[in-house]
């Protein structure tokens, strides 16, 4: 099914990008492994559409080099590169029929006989019986897998999405996901998925590279990235966090201790971003979902060795699986704690008193020379 | 009562329409008419004479072939051109980008009168015979305005994407202008064309002043009506409205068997 090499690797060496003054996308080196499923993540205007034009080469680099395997693709225009986009609007031929618009790519080619293989394309994403209608007749995602198809047909080495999901509705997206996920393995093609949805990119790639202002910020599998934030923007812009601003006591035997307001925690030392010194601020961080919540009245119940906070719940909402609630601690007056209701405590209300508690293993550290609020998403954005 | 307010709507659209067609019926019917004197104003009797001898009035039938080879030419004139500047102001930014967008309508804001006095004068001062060229450069000229308005408005809704996609899938230069710009442009460069076509065809004042000896048909038909009106004119613009009539009604059939088409596989 496939043409692609070994050693099919996309490599950007230096790349960036200059629209006159404003930088869009800072110099960076990044490398796609042949056959992964690599997702580029962040908020809209992070560079993360220009990088993927860059490597299709509809925009040409200010610096740098694309290498596809050991090729300079660089100077190519994008008619002559082995890529293939799925563009965000699907970018479908509207005076064109399905059948044509798939057959497109392998007609420009200078291949003949396209019947066969426009065929087993349509039917690779469902689409056969709708061969000779045209894409206005078709619905949104019944769109987006023509274009899937248009551009798949061609065996490129890589293929390139451009928030291939964003005009879905949320059923849909989670539908198409797993269709797009299973196309992959079976086609085994390199994919480069750009989105600004953390769960779109965590559920379908193997590799997420999060990108804000122009920048690469952390590169990695989605759990490693998830459990060990480097920046405040990762932790905020994938998940939630609650970071609290402490202060280091000491460092010894690979465990730091820190001190916030009323409350002493502990962390490991290699789960920091930068080195602790004693005496220094750093930010500790804790997932909602690792937080165990008690009634104040039932604090002796917890073991010695973890990490524990009082505090007074401010809010509470229940959302079936689970009930997220927000606690006014004197460490951090909005931390947020999701418990799973499997033997719900009805003292757990507004106005109640309580304590948290987690395992230190499951606490990072962050430097504390940066802003506190990156990449915490607005209500808007994350909908869109 | 009742009954005449809901159907107002439709007396209005009716009433419009009739004040619409009206006179291309008069047209039509004076066409048959056989009249006593030299001016074909009043109904006398049903006759299909001039049918059948249309080009029976001299000198009509060639300044008819004139007019339409100057409106053919001035047509494909400034479409090519209309097209060019109207794709080059919605892809392309460059520094008189604004002053130009502003300019393409100066002829259209002109007063004809004005416009043709003084390309005489400019026709005159570089020592141009009158005839012919003048009169297609002329009507090349003022058609151009009508067809960027037309073609812009097209390429405007344009995705430029669908353009990028196309250069994705391999089509160079030349296949993707002529494999996805073209189509998806043409229905406002055809609605260019013809607008250029008619206007060109119908024109007098402009045409009146810059031909020196040369008469088109509207210039005859403005002559002939000094000292009589033959009922050939009538008949030759029944026949021009039948043949863009048969046009639109052709055109509609195909566009809708295709859609028809299209569905039902």
């Amino acid at each position: 099914m496939t043409d692609t090499q070994a050693g099919g690797d996309v490599r950007l060496s230096g790349i960036s990008k200059n629209y006159g003054s404003f930088q869009a996308v800072h110099p960076l080196d990044l490398t796609v492994p042949q056959g992964s499923f690599f997702a580029l993540l962040g908020a809209s205007g992070c560079g993360k559409t220009t990088t993927l034009r860059m490597i299709a080469g509809l925009e040409d680099p200010t610096t740098g080099t694309v290498f596809l395997g050991d090729r300079d693709v660089t100077g190519l225009p994008p008619y002559k590169r082995p890529v293939n986009t799925v563009f965000q609007s699907y970018a479908l031929f509207p005076h064109l029929t399905i059948y044509e618009n798939v057959a497109f790519g392998l007609r420009r080619r200078g291949i003949k006989s396209v019947k066969k293989q426009v065929g087993e394309m349509l039917d690779l994403v469902e689409l056969g019986d709708f061969a000779q209608r045209k894409p206005h007749q078709l619905s949104g995602g019944q769109q987006q897998r023509v274009a899937v198809a248009r551009a798949l047909i061609n065996h490129p080495q890589v293929l390139l999405l451009d928030e291939p999901l964003g005009a879905l509705d949320l059923k849909l997206r989670r539908q198409m996901q797993l269709e797009l996920k299973r196309i992959q393995t079976e086609v085994g093609i390199t994919f480069v998925h750009v989105t600004h949805d953390q769960e779109e990119a965590m559920t379908m790639a193997d590799t997420v590279a999060v990108m804000n202002g122009g920048r690469v910020e952390q590169l990695g599998a989605p759990a490693e990235l998830y459990e060990n934030p480097h920046t405040t923007f990762v932790a905020n812009f994938l998940g939630t966090s609650n970071l609290i601003e402490a202060e280091v006591v000491s460092t010894s035997a690979g465990k730091v201790v820190v001190s916030a307001a009323d409350a002493t925690l502990r962390l490991p030392a290699d789960r920091c971003a930068t080195a602790p010194t004693t005496g220094g601020k750093i930010l500790v961080g804790v997932r909602p979902e690792k937080i165990s919540l008690l009634h104040a009245d039932e604090a002796a119940q917890i073991t010695d060795g973890r990490n524990r906070l009082t505090g007074t719940i401010t809010a509470s909402s229940f959302i079936g699986v689970s009930t997220q609630f927000v606690i006014d601690s004197p460490v951090c007056p909005d931390l947020e704690v999701y418990v799973q209701n499997i033997e719900r405590d009805v003292r757990l209300v507004p106005g109640a008193r309580v304590v948290l508690h987690w395992n230190p293993e499951h606490t990072f550290g962050l430097d504390a020379a940066q802003d506190i609020d990156a990449g915490v998403e607005t209500v808007g954005e994350s909908a869109s | 009562m009742r009954w005449l307010r809901r159907n107002i709507v439709v007396f209005a659209g009716l009433l419009t329409l009739a004040y619409l067609i009206l006179p291309n019926i008069v047209v039509m019917v004076f066409s048959f008419n056989n009249p006593a004197g030299k001016f074909n104003y009043s109904w006398q009797e049903f006759s299909t004479e001039a049918w059948q001898d249309p080009c029976g009035v001299a000198d009509m039938c060639g300044s008819l072939v004139l007019s339409l080879q100057i409106a053919f030419f001035a047509t494909i004139g400034a479409t090519v051109l209309g097209a060019m500047i109207a794709f080059a102001l919605v892809r392309y930014r460059f520094k008189a980008r604004g002053a130009i967008n502003s300019l393409i309508f100066l002829p259209m804001a002109m007063p004809e009168v004005v416009m043709a006095a003084s390309l005489l004068t400019l026709f005159l001062n570089l020592g141009a015979q009158l005839g012919f060229w003048t009169i297609l450069i002329a009507h090349t000229m003022f058609c151009l305005s009508f067809v960027v308005v037309a073609v812009k408005a097209r390429v405007l809704s344009m995705d430029p994407r669908l353009e990028e996609a196309a250069r994705d899938l391999y089509a160079g230069p030349v296949q993707t202008f002529l494999r996805v710009t073209l189509p998806i442009a043409a229905p406002g460069i055809a609605a260019g064309a013809m607008l250029a076509f008619a206007l060109s065809f119908d024109d007098f004042i402009i045409t009146n002043f810059n031909s020196g000896s040369t008469v088109t048909f509207p210039m005859f038909v403005w002559g002939s009506a000094q000292r009589g009106t033959p009922v050939q004119i009538n008949v030759i613009g029944t026949a021009m409205f039948i043949i863009a009539v048969l046009i639109v009604v052709v055109a509609q059939l195909i566009s809708s068997r295709r859609k028809h088409s299209a569905q039902s596989k």
